[in-house]
C-alpha cells in the first residue's frame, strides 16, 4: 500500500517538476535572449583554434557552425535586418573547420553579397569567401561562376567578372557556356541581356530549389524592368498621336500600339495609370523589380 | 525519514571519498588548474582569461566525469554486493534509498568543487597578485557548474536505475553532450515547421539545457550575470533534477530485486 503511495507521489512529482522545468526554461530563454548562442561564439573567433579544440571532429563542428550561420541568416532575413555582423565570422569559422564544405561558399557568398535586407550587403567579404573556397577546392569550377556572379551583380566590376568566368572556363570539367559567358562579359557587360543570361545559367545549373526560385524571380524582375520603360515609351507616342493619354489598354490596342493587354511574368495585367505611367499589380510577388513600383511602396514583411 | 536519508547520504559520501578513482580525478583537476598560469605564458595578455577558461572547464568536466562514473555504480554496486537487501530489509523505503544516494553524491561533488575552487582561486591570486571586484562573478560561473552537477547526477541515477553501469554511463554522457547543444536544438525548433517543429520542441524540453548553465566564457571576460538568470537557472536545475530523480524512484519502485 505504502509502495503504491510513494510510486504515485513520485509520478506526481515527476509531472509537476517537469512542467515547472519547462516554465523555468522559458524564463531562462527570456532572460538570455534569442541570440545568446550566436553571440557567444565570438568568444572564440578563430576557426583554426576551434579546429584544434575539436579533437578531430572538425567536420561535425563545421556542420554545426554552418547550421548556425543558416539560422542566423534566416532570423536576420526574417527580421529584415540591415546588419548581419556575425554572418561573415560564422562562415569563416565554418570554412576553416571544413574547407571542403562547398555549400558554405556557394550559399554563404550569396547571403553575404546581396543588398540588405535580402542579404548582408558585404560583396567584398563574399568575394573573399569564394576566393578562399577556390584556393581550398581548385577542382570545383562552379565557384568561379559564383565569383563572376558576385563581381557582376553586387560589385559591378565587369572586368573582374570577365576574369572569373575566363578562369573558370579553363578548367577541363567546366561547361562550354563559361567561355561564352566570359566573351559576353567582355563585349556586353551591363546590358540586361547579359544579366538575363547569367540568371538563366544559374537556374539551369543550380540544384537547390531556393537558388532556382531566386534566379526565376530575378529573371522575372529583369523582364518587368525592360517591359515598363518600353510600355511607357509607347504610351508617350500614343499621346503625341492622339493628343491625350489613353484611359485603358484597349485604346492602345485599337491604335495598334500594343498587340494585347500587356502582362507581367506572373500573368497579371500591368496597371495603366491616369498619368501615363505603368505599374505592376502586386509588387510583393516580384521582389527584385526596380520599375513599375507604386510611389512610396514598401515591401510587405516576410511571412 | 530525515535520519534515514542523512544516513544513506553520508554513507554514499564516505564511500565516494574513499574511492581511488575520485582522488585521481581530483589530483588531475588540481594539476590542470595549477598549470593554467603556464598556458598563459604562451599567449601574451591572456593569462587570466586562459586560467579562468581552463580552471572552470576543468572543474565542470571533472565534476561531470565523477558524477557519471560514481553515479552509475550507486544502485548496481549495492545490488552486486547484495548490500541493498540488507538496507531494504530495514525500515528504509526505496525512494529514501534513491534520494539518499542522490544527495550523497551531490554532497561529494559540492565538496570536490569547493576544493577545486580553492585551488583555482589560489592560482588566480598567484597570477593576478591579488583578487579584484570582478573576480566575484567567477563564483556565479562555479555556482552554475554545481547546478550542472544537480542535473547530471539525477540523470545518471535515472539511467542506472534500469540499465547496466556501462550503458548508464553512455546514456548519461550522451545526454550531457546533447544538452550542451540545447540552444542549437531550440534554434532549429524555432525555424522548422510542421511535425519536425513539434518533435524538435518536445526534444528541447526533454533534453537538459546545459547551454544556459555554461557562462564560463562570459565570466572569463568579467561580464556580469543577471540576478534573474541566476534565479531561473536555479529553479530550472532544481525542477529538472527533481523530475529525473522522481523518474528514477518510479522505476526503482517497480523493479523486481529478487
Amino acid at each position: 500500500m505504502k509502495d503504491h503511495l510513494s510510486s504515485r507521489l513520485a509520478a506526481l512529482l515527476l509531472v509537476a517538476a517537469f512542467t515547472g522545468s519547462i516554465f523555468a526554461l522559458h524564463q531562462v530563454d527570456r532572460v538570455r535572449g534569442q541570440q545568446a548562442t550566436l553571440e557567444e561564439l565570438l568568444y572564440i573567433p578563430s576557426g583554426k583554434t576551434l579546429k584544434r579544440l575539436s579533437l578531430g571532429y572538425s567536420g561535425l563542428l563545421a556542420d554545426i557552425y554552418w547550421t548556425r550561420a543558416v539560422q542566423y541568416f534566416g532570423q536576420k532575413h526574417h527580421e529584415e535586418a540591415l546588419r548581419y555582423d556575425l554572418l561573415y565570422p560564422l562562415l569563416d569559422i565554418t570554412t576553416d573547420l571544413d574547407p571542403h564544405l562547398i555549400v558554405a561558399y556557394e550559399f554563404g557568398s550569396v547571403f553575404l553579397s546581396q543588398k540588405p535586407p535580402e542579404g548582408a550587403g558585404q560583396p567584398d567579404k563574399a568575394v573573399a569567401l569564394v576566393e578562399k573556397g577556390i584556393r581550398a577546392n581548385p577542382d570545383y569550377w562552379r565557384l568561379y561562376f559564383t565569383l563572376g556572379y558576385i563581381h557582376y551583380f553586387d560589385r559591378k566590376d565587369y572586368k573582374a567578372a570577365e576574369q572569373a568566368f575566363e578562369k573558370g572556363s579553363e578548367h577541363p570539367q567546366a561547361l562550354s557556356w563559361m567561355k561564352v559567358m566570359a566573351a559576353t562579359m567582355a563585349q556586353h557587360a551591363g546590358e540586361p541581356a547579359t544579366a538575363m543570361e547569367i540568371w538563366k545559367r544559374l537556374y539551369e545549373t543550380a540544384q537547390d530549389g531556393m537558388i532556382r526560385e531566386n534566379a526565376l524571380q530575378h529573371m522575372a524582375a529583369l523582364r518587368v524592368d525592360q517591359d515598363i520603360p518600353e510600355l511607357e515609351r509607347r504610351i508617350a507616342s500614343y499621346r503625341q498621336l492622339a493628343g491625350h493619354l489613353p484611359s485603358s489598354w484597349y485604346e492602345l490596342i485599337r491604335a495598334g500600339i500594343v498587340p494585347g493587354v500587356p502582362q507581367d511574368p506572373t500573368g497579371t495585367p500591368y496597371k495603366l495609370m491616369p498619368d501615363g505611367t505603368v505599374q505592376v499589380e502586386n509588387p510583393d510577388v516580384l521582389p527584385f523589380i526596380t520599375e513599375g513600383l507604386p510611389p512610396g511602396w514598401k515591401k510587405t514583411k516576410h511571412r | 525519514m530525515i535520519s534515514r536519508l542523512s544516513a544513506i547520504s553520508f554513507n554514499t559520501f564516505r564511500e565516494a571519498v574513499r574511492d581511488r578513482v575520485l582522488y585521481n580525478l581530483i589530483l588531475f583537476a588540481l594539476l590542470l588548474v595549477a598549470s593554467a598560469p603556464l598556458f598563459g605564458e604562451i599567449s601574451i595578455g591572456l593569462e587570466k582569461i586562459i586560467l579562468v577558461n581552463v580552471g572552470l572547464s576543468a572543474i565542470s568536466l571533472f565534476g561531470i566525469i565523477i558524477a557519471i562514473f560514481i553515479g552509475i555504480g550507486l544502485v548496481s554496486k549495492e545490488i552486486e554486493k547484495k548490500t541493498l537487501y540488507t538496507i531494504l530489509s530495514r525500515p528504509v523505503r526505496r525512494w529514501e534509498f534513491i534520494a539518499g544516494k542522490y544527495l550523497g553524491l551531490l554532497m561529494t561533488l559540492v565538496v570536490n568543487a569547493a576544493f577545486m575552487t580553492l585551488g583555482f582561486y589560489l592560482a588566480l591570486i598567484v597570477i593576478s597578485r591579488g583578487l579584484g571586484k570582478d573576480d566575484a562573478v567567477l563564483l556565479v560561473g562555479i555556482y552554475f557548474i554545481i547546478l550542472e552537477f544537480f542535473i547530471v547526477t539525477a540523470i545518471t541515477l535515472l539511467f542506472s536505475s534500469f540499465s547496466t553501469p556501462i550503458f548508464a554511463a553512455i546514456f548519461a554522457f550522451a545526454l550531457f553532450v546533447i544538452g550542451t547543444f540545447a540552444e542549437d536544438l531550440r534554434n532549429f525548433a524555432a525555424l522548422s515547421t510542421g511535425l519536425t517543429k513539434w518533435l524538435a520542441t518536445v526534444a528541447v524540453y526533454l533534453v537538459p539545457n546545459f547551454a544556459s548553465l555554461n557562462v564560463i566564457s562570459q565570466v572569463a571576460h568579467a561580464q556580469p550575470v543577471s540576478g534573474q538568470l541566476i534565479l531561473f537557472n536555479t529553479l530550472y536545475a532544481l525542477l529538472y533534477s527533481a523530475a529525473a530523480t522522481a523518474g528514477a524512484v518510479l522505476i526503482f519502485e517497480r523493479r523486481n530485486l529478487k
